[in-house]
């Protein structure tokens, strides 16, 4: 993180950049494997070993990307959204009192 | 003829299959599924007082549970046993439909789920009323809920019926009324934390099936796939390993693989799942589980489809039914006989279950919720007239589903999930976004987003080879693509950003005030307080 004690504005356009590189990523890996099938059969029909075609190992890597993606969302997540998301919601309750007070 | 020759006579005219014949170990799994799950309808039905409990389950669900029933409510008998026949007739190709179904659920974690559970009460139109006007917003949104979830709805019913048949030998009529009357009373008496019980009882059910299956293909080979699809290459040629017809036109594909992965987070049943969790993060980690779940299982359908592939045949599956959904339960025959296959039966009739209840209660949370309290009553409606129209809404969705379902008999419904998936992605799924996440969205920009994509998606596939050539018979299509949602995804958004630039000001009151507050809310859910 760039800025260690962004305001709201700023945690959500570090959260908006995180979501939309990771949708587009998984995008590009997903849309990557239904172009080949598209415009290249043959290659995804090359045979690897027997019994495994490169078509059939990139369809276990499309679903081994849609673990990993999440799997990187929760940690950025869990380790940088939800710190500052707490420390805010702690600066937001204490103006609330201060402004009732 | 002497009497030898005579048996063997019988024994070849005797049909492979008990498929079809009233089957007593399918009874029994069947009941025992039926009675566990009453059982916890009368629990969740003594908890279930209020709104928040009929459609949130009192927000009391784990991300752990919750992770299971997203599963079990997405797990439909048409990926189950749709996608193992699509294997088991085609091979590689049936992995196009598992992937697309895959890839929607990270796009729910990233963009829809945190908010969704910070910004809205039951319905995915509370989220994009938020900050805009509640009147118009709620109209189009239930439109786009009710266009899905009824079409989706059909689908599952006629498959249900078909599946039923061909399982336990009941008429299809009966079937569809089965179906609809344990829905509706799980839905009606037990509501949000019923359906939450039954889809994760229906989840480990469908995962310990499938998973028993796959180790018992396996075993046959070494416990290694690789061996499996070698064989089923040496059996029916090196093409069942690479793609094949299923996808001819390139367009196509990428269109169809669009609504797979944008529907998934426009779907209003599993959007609603959201709000059962205490907060946004449990959500988040619900999501995360569920994507785990959802791809272990594509990845067991795939064995499963080889393995019917190699051990039953295709030419066997077809003739029991053309669209080759009895590949599972055929291979459960063949592998455990009767007993494995009246296990895998029950599964398949829970997994209907579990997926019409979620549907409709979203339905009827969009009829009660969005259109009879807020846009008729004005928000004005009291916590018991609230739970009574809920409740009147579930028995009007159940008895329409019953009724399309019987007047669907026989019909190809199988593009009706697409449809639906298409609408979801046109229509819920761009305005969410803009919404959520653009500024100066605009309530005329959202309404029509989602009115133009919902009515976009249902006039291009009403011009589509789909329904002109193959359901009319027609010589030639308006429209090329089967599925429109490569039109109709970038349209949608289009119009909903034109239509909101014009029709305001980057000083407007919903541009400024109510998305610095809905922004707030967001990120900080309850901590954001009222302010």
């Amino acid at each position: 993180m760039p800025d260690p004690a962004p305001d709201l504005s700023a945690l959500a356009r570090a959260r908006w950049r995180v979501a939309i590189t990771l949708t587009i990523a998984m995008t590009a890996v997903y849309f990557g494997f239904i172009a080949l099938i598209a415009y290249d059969k043959p290659l995804l029909g090359t045979l690897l070993a027997p019994g495994l075609t490169l078509g059939m190992l990139l369809g276990v890597v499309v679903i081994l990307a849609s673990w990993l993606l999440t799997w990187i969302y929760m940690h950025w997540a869990n380790r940088h959204y939800d710190v500052h998301v707490d420390r805010l919601g702690k600066e937001n309750e204490e103006r609330g009192t201060r402004s009732q007070a | 003829m002497t009497a030898p020759m005579l048996l063997q006579a019988a024994a070849t005219a005797a049909p492979a299959t008990r498929i079809g014949e009233p089957n007593v170990v399918a009874m029994g799994f069947f009941f025992v599924f039926i009675a566990i799950t009453m059982g916890i309808t009368w629990w969740a039905a003594r908890r279930t007082k209020t709104t928040d409990h009929f459609y949130a389950a009192g927000r009391t669900i784990s991300a752990r549970q919750n992770g299971l029933a997203l599963a079990g409510d997405y797990m439909s008998a048409a990926s189950f046993l749709g996608i193992a026949g699509l294997v088991s007739t085609t091979g590689f190709d049936g992995l196009i439909y598992s992937t697309g179904w895959l890839v929607g659920w990270p796009v729910v974690l990233f963009l829809i789920a945190e908010p969704l559970r910070n910004l809205g009460r039951y319905t995915f139109a509370d989220v994009v009323a938020a900050r805009l006007s509640q009147t118009p917003v709620r109209l189009a949104a239930a439109v786009g809920t009710l266009a899905t979830v009824i079409l989706y709805l059909i689908a599952q019913m006629v498959g249900a019926g078909g599946l039923i048949r061909l399982m336990f030998g009941l008429p299809y009529e009966t079937a569809v009324a089965i179906v609809g009357a344990a829905m509706l009373a799980y839905v009606l008496f037990g509501g949000m934390l019923a359906t939450t019980w039954v889809q994760i009882v229906k989840a480990v059910l469908l995962m310990f099936g499938a998973f028993m299956l796959a180790v018992m293909v396996l075993a046959q080979f070494g416990m290694n796939p690789l061996r499996l699809f070698a064989a089923a290459a040496e059996k029916y040629g090196a093409g069942v390993l690479a793609p094949g017809k299923l996808v001819s036109n390139p367009l196509d594909a990428i269109s169809l693989g669009m609504a797979l992965m944008f529907g998934t987070a426009g779907l209003p049943h599993i959007l609603m799942r959201f709000y059962t969790v205490p907060d946004a993060r449990a959500a988040r980690t619900s999501v995360f589980y569920a994507t785990g779940l959802i791809g272990f299982f594509y990845l067991m359908t795939f064995i499963l489809g080889f393995g019917a592939m190699v051990l039953v045949g295709p030419d066997a599956i077809k003739a029991v039914d053309k669209g080759g959904n009895m590949a599972a339960p055929l291979l459960a025959e063949y592998l455990g006989g009767t007993p494995v296959l009246g296990f895998i039966a029950a599964v398949a009739f829970a997994t209907i279950l579990a997926v019409v209840a979620g549907l409709t209660l979203s339905g009827a949370a969009a009829l009660s919720h969005d259109l009879w309290v807020n846009v008729v009553r004005r928000g004005e409606a009291n916590a018991t007239e609230q739970l009574r129209v809920a409740r009147g809404a579930t028995v009007v969705l159940a008895v329409v589903a019953i009724v399309l379902g019987i007047a669907f008999k026989g019909q190809n419904v199988a593009f009706m999930v697409g449809l639906a998936f298409a609408i979801a992605a046109s229509g819920n799924f761009p305005a969410l976004v803009l919404s959520i996440f653009w500024r100066r969205c605009t309530t005329a920009g959202a309404v029509s987003a989602m009115l133009l994509g919902t009515a976009g998606t249902l006039l291009l596939i009403w011009l589509s080879p789909t329904v002109q050539i193959d359901l009319l018979k027609h010589t030639q299509a308006w429209f090329p693509l089967k599925n429109p949602a490569l039109v109709t995804i970038p349209l949608s958004f289009a119009v909903g950003v034109v239509v909101s630039l014009a029709t305001g000001g980057s000083r407007s009151l919903e541009a400024v005030d109510r998305f610095a507050n809905a922004e707030r809310r967001m990120h900080l859910g309850g901590a954001a307080g009222t302010g």
